[in-house]
């Protein structure tokens, strides 16, 4: 039997590079890699000697001067004499605001609609079809358009409202007033970050909210492995579904008495409602487009995951006794679930980058604050561009990580 | 993917060379067109009419310039701008002259280094209210939403005034003026704040402008003027000349119909060095000796320009104001021509 023995190193010569194929894949691409970079570095050069030319030089020291200008959805304390940072880390939240509303909204009402677009009941398969190409075939920025304008001259002024001054729900041309929830007897705040441009308050209230959720849940959770044990031991399962729901929400309502739990409503004070939480028209008119717009994508991606299941399964399903609703619950789409879910995280990418159209309606997400108002103000555009791309990217490559760990898990484990 | 980010990067690459490019003048004349960025529509300052043919207050620069450049007013591209893309358009070189009622400032000045020519209307920032809210100051708009162009001065005056006046307020950025005016006009703000003389334009394009105020305070200094790029004098200094020349001859007394009378020679020697009569400044500035001439058979002078599109004989019905001449309390001076 020979053995394979290894290349003579002291015989290497220089013209092997290109002529073993050993070593010529690797030439070629690091001669193109060498390449390519000298051409980026011939083009970032470029446009740096353009900008001096232009007596511009790249710096982010704009970053720490005073913004100047007021932002009308802000989830963070900030004031017009906050730094431009300020003003970005508020547009920043703003769009992740949108994107997340967008994200939700879209995946139920597309589930639903894709759902809805198999029904045998034919007028709904039919609202369903005209819905998904009517929002399909129009660009999502006509739609953002169409219900904002459809939000502000479809709704009553405030001032219709005087006499009769509050409400729980107050629907009008400058926005929607909701109830908002306070404690008369709030734990506070931690302050993050002390004066910084990052300064972050956390609601203690919150928190002991989310902790006792989190431990209602622990415990609701261990209680249905408990039935489960009970269940492999002896045949029976005991009803526990009152005790899981008690673990849950006792803590809770205790918790909730404690702070002293009550309602903010708005109040008509000067030309405006005041207090309650305030969705503007343009957060309402943005999230609404967005969603039902992707929804449209979304509800085809869902018909085709459960058409690619096999329909051998729906009627095995059927002949074990399973109802209708159970077998597209239990067997149909935990398998439709594996195709829905790669594209469906495109797009989700697609809502978030979509939601930079905010400007149309006046929406101060982070391209109408970092890369419109900053932007303009400083004549910063390079910076500023850059920096939108980053952040966008950072976004959309998180939404992926975390969408692809998720793909992970329901995937079919194959060998 | 890899080829397109070089695309991208080559596109970019190429803007950012033509922004560096001095000798505007050459380039606008073997171009034969001037490129001008104006208001997308502002209604007395630029706005193009039924034919598409622009028109306005600020346009009426543009025209002026391509006169005397290329002898042809109507050798211009009008490029619309908003507030956001006007600075991007002008540093690129996109456009050759911005006249879009912009603010003269110190960090437009400066920093995003540009050249104001000079002052074509001295503006202050004002709000709009209709009549039936029943507010007579701008201090008594606490908790009010206030409309505002994006991008401009007006959203920093505006948050300066409110905090100074300690007074809250929810701002409602808007891209352009068309929509600020529906957005203002379906009540989905309370006062619309911008320069007052775009208020007054703004106003005069209502179906029934009776129906508004323009309150008292101004709370700003908006000295709005036509701007190109640092970096080319002598294409500035046609610019501001022209302006110049436009304001001399209000105060010469020349207009576009004593022009050609004028032009044959008269006893005020000023007159004559303006007009190309004797002397060669129009030479010094690279052009001909009868540059001002056209420029003046265009419109006519300042004041024939301002009564034309902004005056108190039409819709907007502007005072002269500020922006009489120095011999009439005004602030227009133009320096000598000599």
């Amino acid at each position: 039997m020979s053995s394979i023995t290894d290349p003579p190193k002291a015989n290497f010569r220089l013209s092997m590079l290109i002529y073993d194929t050993r070593y010529r894949s690797a030439t070629i691409q690091i001669v193109a890699l060498m390449g390519f970079m000298l051409l980026a570095a011939w083009l970032i050069g470029n446009a740096v000697e353009n900008l001096n030319a232009l007596g511009k030089t790249i710096s982010f020291g704009f970053f720490h001067e005073t913004a100047g200008y007021d932002i009308n959805q802000r989830l963070l304390d900030y004031q017009s004499g906050d730094s431009h940072l300020r003003a970005a880390l508020i547009g920043l939240l703003n769009t992740l605001v949108v994107a997340l509303l967008g994200c939700v909204t879209a995946t139920v009402v597309g589930v639903f609609v894709g759902v809805l677009r198999l029904s045998k009941n034919w007028i709904v398969a039919k609202i369903m079809t005209v819905y998904v190409e009517v929002f399909r075939n129009v660009p999502v920025l006509l739609w953002i358009a169409l219900i904002f304008a459809l939000v502000t001259e479809s709704t009553p002024h405030p001032k219709t409202f005087r006499g009769l001054d509050t409400g729980a729900v107050v629907v009008t041309n400058r926005g929607t007033y909701l109830p908002e929830v306070l404690f008369s007897n709030s734990l506070g705040d931690i302050s993050l970050f002390g004066q910084s441009a990052l300064r972050f308050d956390v609601s203690l209230d919150l928190l002991a909210i989310v902790l006792v959720l989190a431990g209602g849940f622990f415990a609701s959770f261990k209680l249905r492995k408990r039935a489960d044990r009970i269940q492999e031991a002896t045949g029976d399962r005991p009803t526990t579904w009152w005790q899981r729901l008690l673990v849950i929400f006792v803590p809770l309502g205790i918790l909730l008495a404690v702070l002293g739990l009550h309602f903010g409503y708005p109040e008509l004070k000067g030309f405006n409602f005041r207090g309650g939480t305030h969705l503007r028209n343009s957060l309402i008119a943005l999230w609404l487009a967005l969603s039902l717009y992707t929804a449209a994508y979304i509800a085809e991606i869902v018909r085709g995951g459960i058409l690619a299941v096999s329909h051998g399964q729906s009627e095995a399903a059927g002949a074990l006794g399973l109802r209708s609703g159970r077998i597209m619950n239990l067997v149909v789409l935990p398998q439709a679930l594996r195709v829905i879910i790669p594209p469906m995280i495109s797009n989700y990418l697609n809502l978030t980058k979509n939601s930079s159209l905010a400007i149309a309606v006046g929406y101060m997400d982070i391209t109408g604050t970092l890369g419109g108002i900053s932007m303009n103000q400083t004549g910063r555009e390079l910076e500023c561009v850059v920096l939108l791309m980053a952040v966008y990217l950072v976004i959309s490559l998180s939404i992926s990580a975390s969408m692809n760990w998720y793909n992970n898990r329901v995937k079919l484990v194959e060998r | 993917m890899k080829k397109s980010v070089i695309l991208g990067a080559l596109t970019f690459a190429g803007l950012a060379a033509g922004a560096a490019a001095a000798g505007t003048l050459d380039d606008v004349q073997s171009r034969g067109k001037l490129n001008c960025g104006v208001n997308a529509g502002l209604v007395g300052f630029a706005t193009p009419d039924a034919n598409g043919e622009w028109g306005g207050f600020d346009v009426a620069i543009c025209r002026a310039v391509a006169a005397a450049v290329l002898d042809d007013a109507n050798a211009v591209e009008f490029v619309p701008t908003t507030g956001k893309t006007r600075f991007t358009a002008l540093a690129s070189g996109e456009i050759d002259v911005l006249s879009r009622n912009t603010t003269w400032t110190f960090s437009r000045d400066v920093d995003l280094k540009f050249t104001f020519v000079g002052v074509n209307y001295y503006d202050g920032q004002g709000f709009l209210v209709p009549k039936e809210l029943g507010v007579s100051s701008a201090k008594e708009l606490d908790g009010a939403t206030v409309c505002i162009q994006t991008g401009t001065t007006t959203e920093l005056n505006l948050a300066d005034f409110f905090r100074t006046n300690g007074i809250s307020y929810e701002p409602v950025p808007i891209e352009t003026e068309a929509e600020a005016q529906q957005q203002y006009l379906a009540g989905a703000c309370d006062a619309y704040t911008t320069d007052a003389s775009g208020l007054a334009a703004t106003r005069a394009a209502f179906e029934t402008p009776g129906d508004h105020v323009i309150l008292p305070e101004i709370i700003s200094k908006e000295p709005l003027g036509p701007l190109v790029r640092h970096g080319d004098d002598e294409w500035g200094d046609i610019v501001r000349w022209t302006l110049n020349a436009m304001i001399a001859a209000e105060e010469l007394g020349v207009t576009s119909a004593n022009l050609s009378e004028m032009a044959a020679g008269t006893d005020n020697p000023e007159i004559d060095r303006l007009l190309g009569t004797t002397g060669s400044l129009g030479e010094k500035l690279g052009l001909d000796a009868t540059w001002a001439q056209r420029v003046l058979a265009v419109g006519g002078n300042y004041a024939e320009v301002f009564a034309k599109n902004i005056g108190e004989d039409t819709p907007i019905g502007l005072a002269r104001g500020l922006n009489a001449q120095w011999t009439e309390g005004g602030l227009l001076y133009a320096p000598p021509f000599r």
